[in-house]
């Protein structure tokens, strides 16, 4: 008799598990919990005192910068970002374009900013910046324009470099983010070929990591990617860091951005 | 001088919820830089909130409190229009205080 119980048991078991909670369930829980609490808000606050502060040799604020939609207009410039930029004549997210603001408008060094560490000096006035320019897109859908040849060049370049496979563990962008239903640990990894839904991927970042207590933009996610994949670390900037965004961002078309998010 | 505090208190019947996001370091002092030298402690071992002026809660933390803190607690009778003041000291006497309106 006792044999058969272990049977029944044994075919109950398949059952049990479909009633449980996946990891997914219990880190949307996580997440949905700390979000009444978001600390990207204070990054927020400092970033708007931050555009608005007279700063560097120039003695000037960023009022006047030029995010893609006039001089000034902050509202929705981030839902249409890395974009064509007639004054630099190069595509530009939005870290690389408050370099541009930065050095033009207020005379700080641009290139010292780059090579800045993340979070450190300039780099921490950085992250409030975009975690306040993204806020105020928040709730919009990702249009990122692709009228001008050489936003569709970086398309290209972008794509080209998702799938580019290199490094000691011969990874790349896609051997994680190419297919759908692939995790790192518990994490779902959303898939960047295309659009992964509201609020996932491309349209989650900038955001405040609790882990580490840091608020992070895209390029310090793109940075991160790097390390994972024991790739050499790409410039702050630079042109493949923005072909990647202009990939993921075009992808992500019509998703709700709901940065500055929270991650675990 | 600490970064301002972001306080939201929001009135539902005869109480008032209130959601505190403080920045602050809230360095354990059990971490170790770059170079290996233990980073001092620096955390926020002291928080008070009054209604109107009126002490309501008041607790002391320590350093097993995360990074940029979030606190939520409820203020029973309090109503929209009532003023929240929320402050806290570190274990360095550095100090921030900053007021709501209940709404």
């Amino acid at each position: 008799m006792k044999h058969w119980s272990w049977v029944a048991a044994l075919a109950l078991l398949p059952g049990l598990a479909c009633a449980q909670k996946t990891a997914a369930d219990s880190i949307a829980e996580y997440r949905a919990l700390l979000a009444d609490g978001n600390p990207a808000e204070l990054f927020e606050a400092k970033g708007e005192d931050l555009w608005k502060a007279k700063r560097g040799p120039k003695n000037a604020s960023l009022e006047r910068c030029d995010l893609g939609q006039g001089a000034g207009v902050v509202k929705g410039a981030f839902v249409r970002l890395p974009r064509w930029f007639a004054d630099t004549q190069r595509v530009q997210d939005l870290e690389s374009r408050l370099l541009t603001c930065m050095s033009t408008l207020q005379g700080l060094d641009a290139e010292a900013i780059a090579k800045t560490p993340f979070g450190k000096g300039e780099q921490a006035n950085m992250e409030a910046l975009v975690a306040w320019i993204s806020a105020e897109s928040r709730g919009q859908r990702m249009q990122l324009p692709q009228a001008h040849a050489a936003e569709q060049r970086m398309y290209e370049l972008g794509k080209r470099a998702f799938f580019f496979r290199g490094g000691p563990m011969d990874f790349s962008c896609a051997s994680c983010h190419g297919e759908d239903g692939k995790r790192i640990r518990l994490q779902d990894l959303p898939n960047l070929t295309k659009n992964p839904g509201d609020g996932v991927g491309f349209a989650a970042w900038p955001a405040y990591r609790v882990s580490s207590g840091e608020l992070w933009g895209m390029q310090r996610r793109l940075n991160d990617c790097y390390r994972q994949q024991r790739f050499p670390y790409p410039g702050y900037a630079s042109e493949v860091t923005i072909a990647l965004a202009v990939y993921m961002g075009v992808n992500a078309k019509g998703a709700e951005s709901i940065a500055p998010a929270i991650k675990r | 001088m600490a970064d301002p505090m972001r306080i939201r208190a929001q009135a539902a019947g005869d109480k008032a919820t209130v959601r505190v996001l403080m920045a602050h370091e809230m360095e354990s002092g059990q971490r170790k830089d770059a170079a290996g030298k233990t980073i001092p402690a620096w955390y926020i071992n002291e928080v008070s909130a009054a209604l109107n002026g009126k002490v309501v809660l008041t607790a002391e933390w320590g350093p097993s409190v995360s990074k940029n803190p979030f606190l939520q607690f409820v203020i029973k009778g309090a109503k929209a229009g009532d003023k929240v003041q929320v402050s806290w000291t570190d274990n360095k006497g550095d100090k921030r205080s900053d007021e709501a309106t209940v709404s």
